[in-house]
Formats: structure tokens, C-alpha cells, sequence
């Protein structure tokens, strides 16, 4: 039977996304091996049963991240953490450290939406709809949240890097990466 | 007295004169030891302890442990490998070391050294997340603390090279951190061409020259193609290019 993966992402930009469209035609491939249940790629909203694997990018900012990664914890048996926004919290994680604040994510909406000179906003208000997730007090990487199997490093991993280790993992088989396809950045 | 004597590391003979480390003595035979904390022209101050070898069957830093005629040193077997996987990621756990955002990626030894010891599994301890202010005021340096992994080496360079003593260790424990002598680094006689200024003084970003941000393209950089080891490591005229 196919293995089912599902991905997600969270507070990332779909860079890693991207990233796994990049294994080009190593895609039919994989899609020999596996179905994608909830995905963007196929614009599934919900899973539709258990998944072999969920890959999840981006980390945890709003308190919907934190739903849905709840979720793919238990529809997932494998989890992993791709990218560095997954890993360790990456650019929206620069939040959690503005400097000399007591009330970092106060400072950081005022800066985004009010005190800026390059901001246009009549209203001169937060975005505060109640339909809008509300933001957590930090950003949070996946492990802050939940068990995370595996991780895949890079910003974002390359597609190389993507295919070897789900070629791996498919296959039960401990990843090997090439030195170039191990990075942070 | 003064006769050079051999012992072992992982089975390599290794000669060695009366008063080195572990380390000089594999540097001088082409053995690579990692390390953060040691780098040539400073004196070692095994901090980091990166470079853990076994001496006889006792784990010591190789940079400050002098080597002994007839010892069996193990310094890549699984066990010490496994010590240098959690040390590294404990670094990265305690600062705020995000590679993406971060100028010194690509030329960083802390990075290089997790690809060298091939770190991508999930992880066990949690971020600390430093806030320390960071230090924009000189001209030509900015100082990021919240990168420091507190090898010493910008102190001794500015102590023992510069003559100047710009930069000591303040607090204790989990509070330690790299201060400068004086209220911010404008007013210190720091210059841009000390030692401790020196890209190659620094292994990590927190000591940033202005200006110079992001010089080597991705792909270029010190260590993309090439693992850090002997003559691709510190002080190796490293990020000059």
C-alpha cells in the first residue's frame, strides 16, 4: 500500500514547499511510492485518514499553528520538522528577542502597524478581528509543542536534501547526506 | 630530557615534543582535533571542549592537556563524537544562533562544526533565547552577545595581541557573557584592524564589522564545499577572501 504523507505550513513562507516541488520529475517518482493527503500541493483541508508522514514547516506564532500541528501530531505516526523555521524558530523567531521590551509582540505590532514611517494605515489600528488567530506571546519551534520525530535543516533544505531523506525514510533506511546538502541556511 | 616522544591517536603514531598539547602535537602531524574555543596565535583556555579526547581512557581537553609519551588518545570514536554533537547543540541552544539572518553564516565555526559532526536530529533541550541588547555604537563594529558562544577568544586576542583589554567575561554560571571595558564599545579604544576585530578572531557572528555584511556569495563561502578541518579552520586566513 502507498504511503500517505500530508504537510503543512505554519509560520513559514512555503519556502520548504517550494523546496519539495524542486525535486522536479523525482515527483512522479515519489508519487509512485506515497499519496499526499492534506497538503496545499493538492489543497486538502483536512485529513482524510491516518498519514504515514507529516511534514511540517514553520513554527508555531498563532494560537491556530498550535491547533494544527496538534492535529498532525495525532494523524501522523512519523512527524518531522522541516526547515529552520520548524526547527528553531527562524526569522519569525526574531520577535521573541526585540530588545530592551517587556512586551516584545506589543512593540512589534505598534512597529508593524502604527509607528513606522513606511506605514500607510488610516485607521491607525491593530488588526484585531476576532476571525483572525490570535498571535501567541512568542514564536515557538515545533519541539516547544510537540514530539517531532526527525528534522530537516536548511532555509530551506534543497530539494536534494528532501528527496534523500523521504527516499530514506520510505525506504527504512538511516538518511546520508552529502556535506553539501546539510545546512543551516 | 628535551627528546621527542611518540604515542597514538586512533591508532596514528604521533611524535611529539616534551610540553605540547594533544593538539599542537596532531596539528604539527596533520591530525585534525575540532575546536571552537582554541585558535592559532592565542593562548588555549580549553572552554569549549570541542576538542574532548580520551587520554588513557580519561576525557580531557586536547588543547590544554599535554600530551604523554606512549598514550593511546581516541579522538573520533562514536562516544566522543556523540560528547561533541551535544556540546555543539547545547551552543546552539543557549544563543541565538539563527543561520539564516545571521552574516557570519557560511564563514561561522560553530555552523561548520555542526556539519562536520552532521547535526539534524531533533532536539532535546530548549532554546534559551537571549534579549541582550545589542551594542550598534562604534563606527565600525557591532557587538551581538546573543550569538557569543563565550570561547574567549576576541578576549585574549585584545588582551594578550591588542594589548587593550577590551573585552572580559562578566557574571557567572548561566549569567556569563562577554562585556566590553566601558559603558558600550564606542567607548572603548577599539579599532577595526585589532586582532580581536579580525574576522577570523570571532568563529561566530556576535563581533560583526560594518559594512562587510554578507561579502562572500552563497556557495563561496568558507565553508560551503569544504568541511572545517586543518588549513580550512581558524585562524587559516579565514574569511579573507
Amino acid at each position: 500500500m502507498k504511503k500517505r504523507i500530508a504537510t503543512v505550513s505554519l509560520a513559514g513562507c512555503f519556502g520548504c514547499h517550494m523546496s519539495l516541488l524542486d525535486i522536479d520529475e523525482r515527483l512522479l517518482e515519489l508519487l509512485q511510492q506515497v499519496e499526499f493527503d492534506r497538503s496545499p500541493l493538492n489543497d486538502l483541508k483536512r485529513f482524510t485518514r491516518r498519514c504515514d508522514i507529516g511534514l511540517v514547516e514553520g513554527g508555531c506564532c498563532n494560537e491556530e499553528n498550535v491547533h494544527t500541528l496538534q492535529e498532525f501530531r495525532r494523524n501522523c505516526d512519523v512527524l518531522i520538522a522541516v526547515g529552520q523555521c520548524a526547527v528553531m524558530g527562524g526569522l519569525p523567531v526574531m520577535r521573541n528577542a526585540i530588545m530592551h521590551s517587556d512586551d516584545p509582540l506589543r512593540e512589534c505590532l505598534e512597529t508593524a502597524y502604527l509607528d513606522s514611517d513606511k506605514v500607510y494605515n488610516p485607521s491607525n489600528q491593530i488588526p484585531n478581528d476576532a476571525a483572525l488567530p490570535l498571535l501567541l506571546d512568542k514564536v515557538y519551534t515545533l519541539a516547544d509543542v510537540v514530539k517531532v520525530d526527525y528534522q530537516i535543516p536548511g532555509c530551506p533544505p534543497s530539494g536534494d536534501t528532501l528527496w534523500n531523506t523521504l527516499e530514506a525514510l520510505l525506504a527504512g533506511k538511516p538518511v546520508e547526506l552529502a556535506y553539501e546538502q546539510l545546512r543551516y541556511d | 630530557m628535551n627528546k621527542p616522544f611518540k604515542f597514538e591517536i586512533d591508532g596514528i603514531e604521533i611524535e611529539a615534543q616534551r610540553g605540547q598539547s594533544i593538539m599542537q602535537a596532531a596539528d604539527e602531524a596533520g591530525v585534525y582535533i575540532p575546536r571552537l574555543c582554541d585558535t592559532e596565535g592565542l593562548e588555549p583556555q580549553g572552554s569549549c571542549r570541542v576538542c574532548v579526547v580520551k587520554q588513557n581512557g580519561r576525557a580531557v581537553s586536547a588543547c590544554t592537556q599535554p600530551a604523554i609519551e606512549g598514550a593511546k588518545v581516541e579522538n573520533e570514536t562514536e562516544e566522543i563524537l556523540g560528547y561533541r554533537r551535544d556540546l555543539v547543540r547545547m551552543l546552539y541552544h543557549e544563543g541565538n544562533h539563527l543561520c539564516p539572518i545571521c552574516e557570519a553564516s557560511g564563514r561561522c565555526e560553530l555552523q561548520a562544526m555542526g556539519y562536520r559532526l552532521g547535526i539534524t536530529q531533533a532536539t532535546k533541550y530548549p532554546y534559551l533565547q537571549p534579549a541582550r541588547p545589542v551594542d550598534a555604537s562604534h563606527p565600525d563594529i557591532v557587538l551581538d552577545t546573543n550569538r557569543c558562544i563565550l570561547c574567549g577568544r576576541c578576549i585574549r586576542a585584545s588582551r594578550d595581541i591588542d594589548k587593550k583589554h577590551v573585552f572580559e567575561y562578566v557574571g557567572r554560571g548561566i549569567n556569563k557573557r562577554v562585556g566590553v571595558n566601558g559603558n558600550k564599545l564606542a567607548e572603548t579604544d577599539v579599532k577595526l584592524n585589532d586582532r580581536a576585530i579580525d574576522l577570523a578572531t570571532c568563529p561566530v557572528g556576535c563581533i560583526i564589522q560594518k559594512g562587510r555584511g554578507f561579502f562572500a556569495p552563497i556557495g563561496e563561502r568558507q565553508f560551503d564545499k569544504k568541511p572545517i578541518t586543518l588549513g580550512v579552520g581558524p585562524g587559516k586566513n579565514r574569511g579573507k577572501s
